[in-house]
């Protein structure tokens, strides 16, 4: 059994891949409109938005935090944006994505600062200012959603772009959505930044041990304001691309997400400890999640059983690498 | 070039009110082993991180190949050649060796990417350098205490120090490990870097440096070439006071009424057919190698190990011992081994530890009574006489002595009549040990406890017991009266069953 403990500790995804193969080849064995292109392709769709989010919190995990606030972040930088463009007449995509990643980078920096400065729990520093963010959005921005007939048309054809288009049996199309080459690529230049950089191994570093990693010299205040600020600035990018691929801005959205993402990030085999965790681990948890959660409609289940899945999805996994990293005695 | 590679002269350094460092002048020559030897809170870490450039000095100068030294940084000792390594040797172990050993010295050279070639031929280098075979690839969590103490010694080297400074090393290392390490530091001798030996086991600084300087309450009360010392010397400065063993004699009658009698005590694969009695006012020593079946003794009277089978008797009463509750109920108290993760709540203050067991009898309707509570544990401070100025400090501030007599006295709180304490003194300074063991026999002579010491320390069970049992594989294979027996007969006794 340590052997296999061992394995775990060194190839995270190990556990997760062999998670989604038996929760793929069981759900198409019950259910084989599974296996049809539009239900792969809009799957990988539904794994761009909590996959972004998941890269954001699998940084500030491996460091040895954690964020809840990013839900908050991605929802405030999302409905800023789109207000500023309504109230400004602008159109366009480059600029509201700068904007959206620039509001969130600001919000993440300020968790930072909380964290370094204040030697504050990253847990209550990130649910103080999410609970914050989402206060001032609807008390002082606005409540109201507003609709596909308001949106900036550019925005919203930008994230209806395809790259895939396949003819099924019946003769429907089905496509894939481009946005899945953006979640790719965010996802590549996060798997560089870990595994490629000094950065990227202080993080880790950070995750064995903050002193020692003083020690050798990292700069941890640095380090914590690069983590944070990044995971602020790919949720306030992740939330104007929700808005853009779902054609609405609703202030009230995404509530509970987080609970999901980390769940995600869990099963990717990533410790809550802080040091373990892989971008392909990562992945590889946001698509088990989001097959396991959407298939429930497809096997038959009501859709209220999947917050009870979720759930469950994090204790297992949470048991899993609780099990792997436990103190081995003597 | 001549003259010492490191040169302290009078340095003094203060924390508020703390004078940590008084006036301390230290000289290391090149290639030396140096000593230093001092009790917790004598300000040895506060030179340490002086040397190596964490704590800059109030008074005094520093001097490095003979030129004076200002405002060092961490990052300009460690380029002019001092590496520390830590108590906790500060390795990532989530991290594999070879990026354990070459992290550092990546960030010396101001990289900004990593390439894995590199760091497998830095590590490749490292352990070349240190003439160790270490598998560059595992997890550092995955190896022993012993290995990563060769990591740490490795990537220190990697920065070709002059001066490199160990913070206890031996602290968590078996017998054969501290040899092993001590060839290791000669080598490293051998090559013309410095070692500073930070201490306070005797035997280990009388074996491996050849000078000794000892520091006592921010003061050097002792210096020189290691032939002027032997253990009472070093014990003497270091404490201030003369500590004189003398053994442990039990004046009660053999006849009387036992307080404890084990018969038959047997727990398949741990403990086998255990008979002996505890009198009144009796240390008993239980000595054996580890895995020998003392702990297991131990908790099993504890009623850690519900499954055993044999009788127990209390003042000639059969008592069941299943769970800790009846222990307690019984007035049997135990002292584990590892007192911080077993025995303190590392997060409470002095005062809630020391109470931890006594709500019960401190409440009325279950409200605990805040004013009685207060008292009993002023009380117990006093007479443990533990260094604190109130109760209400966390008990993290206190020494390892300190927080030792903060869980015996937590029991002593509920007047227990049996004492089970496994490895007393483990981790503390000699001064507070004495002063731990007088404690302890005064309770066995004027108290009448009986109490039962587990203990590797051999001179610990020889000096303090008076009688003393070893345990093998589970069984009493011998019983000694502490009088008649000596710390080498009873190492040699031991080494036999190995």
């Amino acid at each position: 059994m340590s052997a296999l403990a061992q394995a775990l500790r060194r190839h995270p995804e190990l556990m997760v891949a062999a998670v989604l193969v038996v929760a793929v080849l069981a759900i198409g064995a019950i259910n084989p409109v599974f296996w049809q292109p539009s239900n792969i392709f809009s799957l990988l769709r539904a794994s761009v938005i909590t996959g972004i989010l998941a890269l954001a919190v699998l940084m500030v995990m491996l460091s040895g935090g954690i964020d809840v606030s990013f839900p908050a972040f991605a929802i405030a930088a999302m409905y800023l944006t789109i207000k500023a463009m309504i109230a400004w007449e602008f159109d366009g995509v480059l600029l509201p994505f700068l904007m959206a990643s620039g509001i969130g980078l600001g919000l993440g920096l300020v968790n930072a600062a909380f964290v370094h400065y204040l030697r504050m729990i990253p847990l209550i520093v990130t649910l103080g200012t999410g609970t914050a963010v989402r206060g001032f959005l609807l008390g002082v921005v606005g409540t109201s959603q507003i609709n596909i007939g308001q949106m900036p048309p550019l925005l919203i054809d930008f994230a209806k772009g395809e790259v895939l288009q396949v003819t099924q049996a019946d003769g429907s199309a089905a496509g894939l959505s481009a946005m899945v080459l953006v979640y790719a690529a965010i996802a590549l230049v996060v798997h560089l930044l870990l595994r490629h950089t000094m950065l990227g191994r202080g993080i880790y570093a950070m995750g064995g041990g903050v002193e020692a990693a003083r020690r050798v010299g990292f700069n941890i205040r640095r380090i914590t304001f690069v983590i944070y600020g990044l995971a602020g600035a790919l949720a306030g990018f992740a939330g104007l691309l929700h808005g853009a691929m779902i054609w609405t801005a609703n202030p009230r959205d995404m509530v509970g997400l987080e609970l999901d993402v980390i769940a995600a990030v869990v099963l990717g085999g990533a410790s809550i400890f802080g040091g373990r965790g892989t971008v392909i681990g990562t992945m590889l948890g946001v698509l088990t999640l989001v097959v396991i959660t959407n298939s429930l409609i497809i096997l038959g289940v009501d859709t209220t059983w999947q917050r009870v899945v979720v759930g469950l999805i994090v204790i297992a996994a949470t048991a899993v690498t609780a099990w792997r990293d436990r103190k081995r005695l003597a | 070039m001549s003259g010492p590679l490191i040169e302290l002269r009078n340095l003094g350094k203060s924390f508020g009110a703390v004078h940590a460092l008084k006036d301390v002048s230290l000289a290391i020559g090149r290639g030396e082993i140096h000593c230093l030897a001092g009790e917790n809170g004598s300000g040895k870490s506060t030179l340490i991180k002086i040397i190596s450039g964490v704590n800059q000095p109030d008074r005094g100068e520093i001097l490095i190949d003979g030129q004076p030294v200002q405002g060092m940084t961490p990052r300009e000792a460690i380029a002019r050649g001092v590496q520390v390594i830590y108590q906790d040797f500060s390795l990532f172990p989530n991290l594999t060796v070879a990026e354990n050993l070459a992290l550092s010295t990546e960030l010396q050279a101001g990289r900004r990417l990593v390439s894995w070639g590199r760091v497998r031929r830095i590590a490749e280098e490292a352990t070349r350098k240190l003439g160790v075979a270490l598998e560059l690839d595992a997890l550092v969590e995955t190896l022993p205490t012993a290995g990563k103490q060769l990591v740490a010694i490795a990537r220190a080297l990697m920065s070709d120090p002059r001066l490199l400074i160990m913070d206890e090393p031996t602290t968590a290392l078996t017998g054969r490990e501290v040899e092993a390490l001590f060839r290791v530091v000669r080598d490293i001798q051998a090559r013309g870097i410095a070692v500073l030996f930070v201490s306070h086991k005797m035997r280990e600084m009388l074996e491996i440096s050849e000078r000794l300087t000892v520091i006592r309450s921010g003061e050097v009360v002792a210096a020189g070439p290691i032939a002027e010392f032997d253990e009472a010397k070093i014990t003497r400065a270091m404490t201030g006071q003369e500590i004189a063993a003398e053994g442990y004699r039990w004046e009660g009658d053999a006849g009387g009424k036992p307080l404890l009698e084990v018969e038959n005590l047997t727990l398949p694969g741990q403990l086998d057919d255990i008979c002996f009695r505890l009198m009144p006012g009796e240390i008993v020593g239980i000595s054996g190698l580890l895995g020998s079946g003392r702990t297991e003794l131990a908790m099993a009277l504890f009623g850690m190990k519900p499954g055993c089978q044999g009788r127990i008797r209390i003042d000639g009463r059969a008592v069941r011992l299943t769970c800790v509750q009846d222990a307690i109920a019984e007035g049997i108290a135990y002292v584990p081994e590892d007192r911080l993760t077993e025995g303190l709540f590392l997060s409470a203050t002095i005062d809630r530890n020391m109470l931890a067991t006594s709500h019960h009898r401190l409440s009325r309707f279950g409200v605990m009574q805040a004013g009685r509570a207060a008292e009993e544990a002023a009380g117990m401070i006093r007479a443990m006489a533990i260094a604190t100025p109130t109760g209400n400090r966390p008990v993290t501030q206190l020494s390892g002595g300190n927080a030792q007599r903060v869980v015996i006295g937590r029991w002593l709180l509920n007047d227990p009549r049996i004492l089970i304490l496994n490895g007393p003194t483990v981790g503390v300074d000699v001064g507070s040990k004495a002063g731990i063991h007088r404690k302890i026999r005064e309770l066995a002579r004027n108290h009448g406890l009986g109490v039962l010491m587990i203990s590797d320390d051999l001179p610990e069970l020889v000096d303090n017991c008076n009688r003393i049992l070893v345990l093998h594989r589970g069984r009493i294979v011998d019983q000694v009266e502490a009088a008649a027996t000596t710390e080498a007969a009873l190492s040699a006794q031991l080494g036999a069953l190995q």
